[in-house]
């Protein structure tokens, strides 16, 4: 059963890594604006093209 | 000449369009405006920005000049930030309403080299922009912002920059690594829960030890706050709702540390994680908040950054907060005077509503004092700053001391945990007792702390923010926005309601015009365009009403001060004045309309009404039922007769009510222990909206400015006001109701703990349950309440 240190060791590690990624989230804002980039997303950056493909 | 007005609409902003004046590629527009920014973004190859919405633009309305950014200081105060490379700006932009706007905003790099990056915020209206000052200036962007149709707003009072200071971010970061500490807490204790054989003691060791360090770790990161709370209270004596949480941490801890370092049981270890997690969130939910909105903007919101003064014949910019006694200033038509100050030259026509609440423009001659916040509707004037602003007439409202202003009744839970507290260390102190006078000191201790463990008035720190967010939520959905969870529980105790009138019981966009017969077009442009060369308040209301015709042209223009005024616009003759005027009579009979006379044909006439919001009556009606109704007013009392009519009877009136008569009327019911309701628009209310109990700012536009207030609500959702009212009442009734469910469960809790024999698994099975009893009880309860009075989620 001495392999369960080692399981319990890593399960810790893993939840310490997502802790740390929503600490950096958070810290780089990204729960402060959770509407804009919903409608960014779809804005495609190449209409132009198309614009000119009609012309 | 007679030429068909088409009903086509701008390619730009959609409005409709009269001719053929402006057009390009085959695309109309209504103005040179709208024409200009198209040829710019096409130009530029971002016509794409018509690709996503149809007619995406806004139309523009005459800019105000950034000219004052062009001072570097003044400039510098609006930057976030700045370095050898790059600076950083973030302005609100009112325009900001779609896709298209984001896309052409977020694009900006494309129309001047030096902006490096643009980012928008569509729910606060705001952009960032990170630009290289080396090769473009702030002044240059926010030209360029306003060539495209989106100019930022910018203010004395920065409010962007006062809303940015984030606040909850700890709280979150509580929050999240409460969270991890619970959940490998809870998978830790599994094994002892399950029962281990007696050879895997080591593991058994281990897992108690995990858990005693992440414990340690959540009561002292994580549930500082309440062991500060809690002492913070004791010193000023008085008993809050963290003084029992604090001490039920505390015990779940030293239990905790006492079993497992003596090995004589597992601990509280998840109780404790678990609790503290839930009472984080709780506190969470509490104060959340919009943030795309702003509660707390005062009078210089409506100020401008700075003005344009005068030493000599030369003109500078200076920011308004610099203004001293002495300065000359020039303002011009549409601003705002800063300070109070002494007329100096030119025609003075001050729209004062700001000061006195009166909406119709009056007249000042020179050397007349001017207050700050009137707003010049006529041309250009010089003044002379007697005061600075800080010390102007009007600022005087906001260093009122005697303002209660934060100073919050108790509220139920407090004085509910005062109770609590006294009961349940009662309580614990005869377990305690009991068995150690029967001679089991073992027992004692355990009993006298699983009394205060079971006793944990969790529930009670729970259901208050999670009933009043799940209102909050309804309010939101219907045009209602709360400062804060705390002010729901004000609401419903509010027994007086006072009105402002315009602007609250009327629609902001003032009065309407109605004709007393139906004219053409063509007629009404030639009566605007005559309008417009008269200064009379009237004429000026008729202008702004109604657009001018194109292309016309006045002449023989004639004005009688206090009788009409007359001209030949575009070849007819135009007379608009009274009834003697008009007619050259001195006729006896009193219209209160103004009368039009065009090529000697009688035209009818044209009066203003305030334009009464539709559903006043009904929502008086609803209001009155218990409550005692007031209109405060800063205008005449022109209207009253009409106001009798639609408000029910034993509504007091009071008319030509200064800011300052509106709040001491206020202070006045105050003191007559009454809790007072305001609703108001302006700035002219601020004051009043501040002393009272429940200040509501009515607004058109959410986004736009309404002074500090506890609540915002969409002028369209005004009519729905009883029934949140009501909601706010059924909110409390709710808490009350999940007090006594979580006292069942402290019930069942006590029955173990008064005989010392409560368990671990016990105490962590029941919190949970409780907890999730209590938040489903109050979301559904709250659903179940709003679904009754028509507002449904």
């Amino acid at each position: 059963m001495n392999i369960l240190y080692f399981l319990v060791g890593c399960s810790l590690l893993m939840a310490v890594i997502f802790l740390l990624a929503f600490f950096w989230a958070s810290k780089t804002g990204q729960h402060e604006d959770t509407c804009t980039p919903a409608i960014r997303i779809l804005l495609d950056d190449d209409l132009k093209k198309t614009d000119e493909d009609q012309v | 000449m007679a030429h068909t007005i088409e009903t086509e609409t701008c390619y730009h902003c959609g409005q409709d369009v009269a001719g053929h004046d402006f057009q390009n590629d085959g695309k109309l527009f209504c103005c040179q405006g709208c024409q200009s920014v198209y040829e710019l973004l096409q130009s530029n190859q971002l016509c794409s920005y018509y690709a996503f919405n149809t007619a995406p633009g806004k139309n523009r309305r005459s800019g105000e000049s950034a000219a004052y950014l062009s001072d570097e200081k003044i400039a510098a105060r609006l930057l976030d930030y700045q370095d050898e490379k790059q600076s950083k700006v973030t302005l609100f932009i009112p325009g900001i309403h779609c896709s298209s706007c984001i896309w052409l905003l977020e694009g900006l790099h494309r129309l001047d080299a030096g902006i490096l990056h643009a980012r928008t915020d569509f729910l606060k209206r705001e952009i960032k922009i990170t630009f290289n000052h080396h090769r473009t200036s702030l002044k240059k962007i926010i030209d360029l912002l306003e060539s495209v149709g989106y100019p930022p707003l910018v203010n004395l009072q920065d409010v962007v920059k006062e809303n940015n200071q984030k606040t909850d971010d700890k709280l979150i970061r509580k929050i999240a690594f409460a969270g991890f500490c619970m959940g490998n807490v809870m998978l830790f204790s599994f094994p002892e829960y399950f029962g281990l054989s007696p050879f895997e003691g080591n593991l058994k060791i281990m897992f108690s030890y995990l858990n005693l360090a992440l414990s340690f770790a959540v009561v002292f990161y994580c549930g500082r706050d309440f062991f500060t709370s809690a002492l913070a209270g004791i010193r000023q004596k008085q008993v809050n709702l963290d003084t029992p949480l604090a001490l039920i941490i505390l015990t779940l801890f030293l239990r905790t540390v006492f079993e497992i370092i003596t090995a004589t049981g597992p601990g509280f270890a998840d109780t404790l994680t678990g609790l503290i997690f839930l009472l984080l969130m709780g506190r969470y939910t509490r104060q959340r908040s919009y943030r795309h909105l702003s509660f707390n903007r005062d009078y210089r919101s409506y100020f401008p950054l700075a003005v344009t003064t005068l030493s000599g014949d030369e003109e500078n910019v200076k920011a308004v907060s610099d203004l001293q006694t002495g300065d000359r200033i020039r303002i011009r038509s549409g601003e705002l005077v800063p300070a109070d100050a002494v007329l100096l030259t030119g025609e003075a026509f001050l729209d004062m509503s700001f000061v006195t609440g009166e909406s119709a423009p009056v007249q000042r001659a020179a050397g007349a004092v001017v207050y700050a916040g009137s707003r010049q509707t006529a041309g250009p004037i010089e003044l002379e700053i007697v005061k600075p602003v800080q010390l102007s007439y009007l600022m005087s409202l906001w260093n009122d001391a005697r303002l209660p202003s934060g100073k919050m009744a108790r509220s139920f839970n407090d004085r509910i945990a005062a109770a609590f507290s006294i009961v349940v260390v009662v309580l614990a102190a005869c377990s305690g007792i009991f068995w150690y006078a029967a001679g089991d000191a073992g027992r004692a201790w355990a009993a006298l702390t699983a009394v205060i463990i079971v006793a944990c008035p969790c529930v009670l720190a729970l259901s208050t923010p999670f009933t009043l967010s799940a209102v909050l939520a309804v309010f939101d959905k219907h045009g209602f926005y709360l400062k804060s969870t705390d002010t729901a529980e004000q609401l419903a105790k509010c027994s007086e309601v006072v009105f402002d009138k315009t602007g609250t019981l009327t629609t902001g966009r003032g009065q309407k015009l109605s004709f007393s017969q139906p004219l053409t077009a063509a007629e009404t442009g030639w009566i605007s365009a005559l309008a417009a060369c008269s200064l009379h308040p009237v004429s000026r209301y008729l202008h702004s009403h109604i657009p001018a015709g194109k292309k016309t042209e006045v002449t023989a223009y004639k004005e009688v001060p206090g009788m009409g005024i007359s001209g030949t616009v575009n070849g007819h003759e135009v007379a608009i004045g009274n009834t003697a005027w008009v007619f050259g009579t001195d006729a006896t009979q009193q219209s209160d309309q103004t009368q039009i006379l065009i090529d000697g044909i009688y035209k009818g006439g044209f009066r203003f009404s305030p334009d009464w919001r539709a559903d006043i009556s009904s929502l008086t009606n609803a209001l009155k039922n218990g409550r005692g109704l007031h209109v405060l007013s800063g205008d005449t009392s022109r209207d009253q007769q009409e106001l009798q009519k639609l408000l029910p009877a034993g509504t007091v009136m009071r008319f030509q009510a200064s800011p300052h008569d509106k709040q001491d009327y206020i202070a006045a019911l105050q003191q007559r222990g009454k809790k007072v309701m305001m609703l108001g628009d302006g700035l002219n209310d601020a004051g009043a909206l501040r002393q009272s109990d429940f200040g509501i700012a009515v607004t058109e536009d959410v986004n736009s400015f309404s002074p500090g207030c506890h609540a915002i609500i969409r002028a369209e959702a005004l009519d729905r006001l009883p029934q949140f009212i009501r909601l706010a009442a059924d909110a409390s009734r709710i808490i009350r109701m999940s007090f006594v469910i979580s006292s069942l469960y402290n019930c069942v809790g006590l029955y173990f703990a008064l005989q010392g024999t409560l368990y671990p698994l016990v105490a962590a099975v029941l919190m949970p349950l409780s907890t999730l009893t209590i938040i489903i009880f109050t979301s559904l309860a709250v659903r179940i309440c709003a679904r009754k009075l028509g507002l449904s989620i």
